[in-house]
């Protein structure tokens, strides 16, 4: 059931080298680079994006991610799920307003698979980059790159999976689109939706907590995942593998590494879920063409290169 | 050109390296296989190797996976190291 949470609206990267990484997410990927703060950090977004940011980079030591936020529809909903979140048994810490630059009021928790994940409400609406929000033209010039189009979910790997979509479920009104279950009836994956897509966030179980398995951005078609697959070789930059399609969602795909190493994905295409659908489920012993469909093998880079 | 040799017990191998590559993309290119092969990018600690001997030079790389002793001991991740001479490594179990 709908508790309120609306989509995916941010995502802090950590970077080793931030010039690397902006020359990758800017000029590669075709984020817009819309703020920079006084901890260094450096706020883009994709270009159809309303609000002001969806991507924090930050220099460290170590890459990964800080945390993922999902904006919620207003201040009351926000001040239920904190709440809700502290019922059920949730840390929640508070993170005031513009402490990200142009965000409001944000909380934090940490999910039992050991990531960091935020809500809130209100953050600067900036518009579609180079659109006029009457009589827009069908897309601005002066793209770079990818041109992605939004940052649209993670892919998370991480112990308790199980309870972490029992939380999301329960708490955060989350769907199970769709999931991964082994021989002996084990969620080893779950596919999660707060909207019609596919998935807004996904995990994987692994031992390890709080590992990052990708950052995902959406392009429009087939031929800009190609597009993006000449670009990677044109760049240089790190491939993992595609361009292909995946069984899970039937997103058409391409994935890379940012210089860091932590991998991005550019996809288009996937399935859609409404609340009364029920979750599509792969078994484990056909991972292979679950996630990359046409080879129908797993690489072993899939599952244990993480950042 | 550099010639890069790998010590791992008990075959000793070894592949050839254009300047300007890293230690993993020489292995890549010569498809070596000997070294696993990640992010490629200093992050996920797949292609950690140990310098036996040899000069090179470095990127910054995550020290989830190289700490400052294990850097001080010769620990490397191979996608970020550069060989400035001949270079012999050794490969370091997951």
């Amino acid at each position: 059931m709908k508790k309120g949470v609306m989509r995916p609206g941010h995502v802090q990267i950590r970077v080793l080298d931030l010039e690397e990484a902006l020359e990758h997410y800017r000029d590669l990927l075709g984020l817009i680079e819309m703020d920079r703060d006084t901890q260094g950090r450096v706020y883009l977004k994709g270009w159809t994006e309303v609000d002001k940011f969806s991507v924090v980079l930050r220099k460290a030591d170590e890459p990964g991610m800080d945390f993922m936020g999902f904006k919620v529809l207003n201040n009351e909903v926000l001040s239920q799920l904190e709440s809700d979140l502290t019922a059920y048994g949730c840390d929640v810490e508070q993170i005031s307003s513009g402490e990200l630059k142009g965000c409001g009021r944000r909380i934090r928790f940490v999910a039992p698979t050991g990531h960091s994940f935020e809500l809130y409400a209100e953050k600067e609406q900036t518009g579609k980059w180079g659109l006029s929000n009457v009589n827009p033209e069908a897309w601005p010039r002066g793209l770079k790159g990818m041109k992605a189009t939004r940052f649209d979910h993670c892919l998370l790997y991480g112990p308790n999976v199980e309870a972490t979509y029992q939380l999301f479920r329960d708490v955060l009104g989350f769907d199970l689109a769709e999931q991964v279950v082994d021989p002996e009836g084990n969620r080893i994956a779950a596919f999660l939706t707060a909207s019609m897509k596919a998935h807004d966030v996904a995990f994987i179980d692994c031992p390890e907590p709080g590992k990052f398995h990708h950052a995902s951005f959406f392009l429009d078609s087939w031929e800009q995942v190609l597009r993006a697959g000449d670009l990677i070789s044109m760049t240089d930059t790190s491939i993992d593998i595609g361009p292909t399609r995946h069984g899970l969602t039937h997103g058409q795909t391409i994935y890379f590494f940012d210089p860091s190493g932590n991998r991005n994905e550019v996809f288009c295409g996937g399935d859609y879920h409404y609340p009364d659908h029920p979750p599509v489920t792969w078994k484990a012993e056909d991972l292979g063409k679950a996630i990359f469909y046409h080879d129908r093998v797993l690489n072993e880079r899939f599952l244990s290169v993480l950042t | 050109m550099f010639t890069i040799t790998v010590e791992s017990s008990p075959t000793r191998q070894s592949f050839q390296i254009s300047t300007g590559d890293s230690v993993l993309v020489g292995s890549e290119k010569c498809l070596s296989n000997l070294i696993p092969v990640g992010c490629r990018g200093g992050g996920c600690g797949v292609c950690k190797v140990r310098v036996v001997e040899g000069d090179y030079s470095s990127k910054c790389m995550s020290k989830a996976h190289i700490c400052d002793a294990q850097a001080a001991d010769g620990y490397v991740l191979a996608c970020r190291v550069y060989p400035l001479s001949d270079m012999c490594i050794e490969l370091v179990k997951r």
